[in-house]
């Protein structure tokens, strides 16, 4: 998942927030948008795959360091 | 015949569009923000284009969820012609007031330049004065435009006879090369059952004045001729 760091705004999350989400659920207290991208490897276990999906992100600058974080996870999408 | 033209936060064709209705000389645009009360009290809405909620989520999901929407409902329901046009086609969508899904351009790059749509539907308040098969020349300028449907849904349409325009070559021909966006079956508008409510993705109020025309086509103005003449 590829999202703005913290400290940048996030002007589409907001006006998400704002304008569509918090009307109807308060219980929302922020929203972040971020670029999801599903790699499927071959990889001999999960730890294998997940340095590999890192050093693709970082090697081939798939975000930019200086405003994304880039979180990787494991698995099937839930929901 | 009293048009409103429903501003959202975003909105940038609207008066341009008003310059058009009001150019017909028989209609009476007014600019309306969209969380006013007073867009009940219309014979007509227009949706104009633009970037409303700045396009974020998805293009015109977000205006089709504020509390706008459910009085634009009440509207269509009624009979009463309801027009969109580029991100207000998007909004309809969005709402579910027009089948589909208006998805990116199919090579990912906003496009801008004028094209040429066939008429498929004389049944619709803004095609009622056109002839089928009539051509027009007119402006598109956007990124997400590809009109999807699943194939049943699409079959149906074209059963139904919700097909309002079509895009095409300069020889009036469907073709690949006439379509700008990708759009399933070259689709540029479509009607709800009704035919009251139409969307469509080029501008017919960026083709009403021969100034800003390459070529001085007025066609934009046969749209809104069209619907004036429901004030006649």
């Amino acid at each position: 998942m590829i999202s703005n760091k913290k400290a940048a705004r996030d002007p589409e999350g907001d006006v998400i927030h704002r304008d569509l989400v918090k009307s109807h659920f308060p219980q929302a207290k922020s929203v972040r948008v971020g670029k999801l991208l599903r790699f499927n490897v071959e990889a001999s276990d999960s730890l294998e795959a997940r340095d590999l999906v890192r050093r693709m992100c970082d090697e081939l600058r798939i975000y930019n360091p200086a405003a994304h974080d880039c979180q990787i996870g494991m698995g099937r999408l839930i929901g | 015949m009293n048009i409103g033209v429903i501003r959202f936060p975003g909105s940038n064709c609207d008066l341009d569009v008003v310059s058009a209705l009001s150019a017909t000389k028989c209609l009476a645009p007014k600019l309306v923000w969209h969380e006013s009360p007073d867009i009940e009290n219309f014979d007509a809405v227009v949706l104009p284009g633009g970037f409303s909620f700045g396009d974020y989520l998805r293009a015109g999901a977000i205006a089709a969820r504020s509390p706008s929407i459910a009085r634009i409902k009440r509207l269509a329901e009624r009979g009463t012609p309801v027009l969109g046009i580029c991100n207000g086609f998007q909004i309809l969508v969005e709402a579910g007031l027009l089948p589909g899904s208006l998805l990116r351009n199919s090579g990912l790059k906003f496009v801008c330049r004028w094209v040429t749509v066939k008429v498929e539907n004389t049944h619709t308040p803004l095609t009622r004065s056109l002839k089928m098969g009539q051509l027009l020349r007119l402006p598109i300028a956007h990124n997400e435009g590809r009109l999807f449907l699943p194939d049943e849904e699409l079959a149906s349409l074209r059963k139904q006879r919700r097909v309002v325009l079509r895009y095409v070559d300069d020889s009036g021909k469907l073709s690949a090369s006439g379509n700008p966006n990708g759009s399933r079956e070259s689709i540029a508008g479509i009607c709800n059952e009704d035919g009251n409510v139409v969307g469509m993705m080029p501008h017919p109020e960026r083709a009403a004045d021969p100034i800003i025309s390459p070529d001085g086509s007025t066609d934009g103005m046969a749209i809104f001729r069209s619907l004036a003449t429901l004030s006649l």
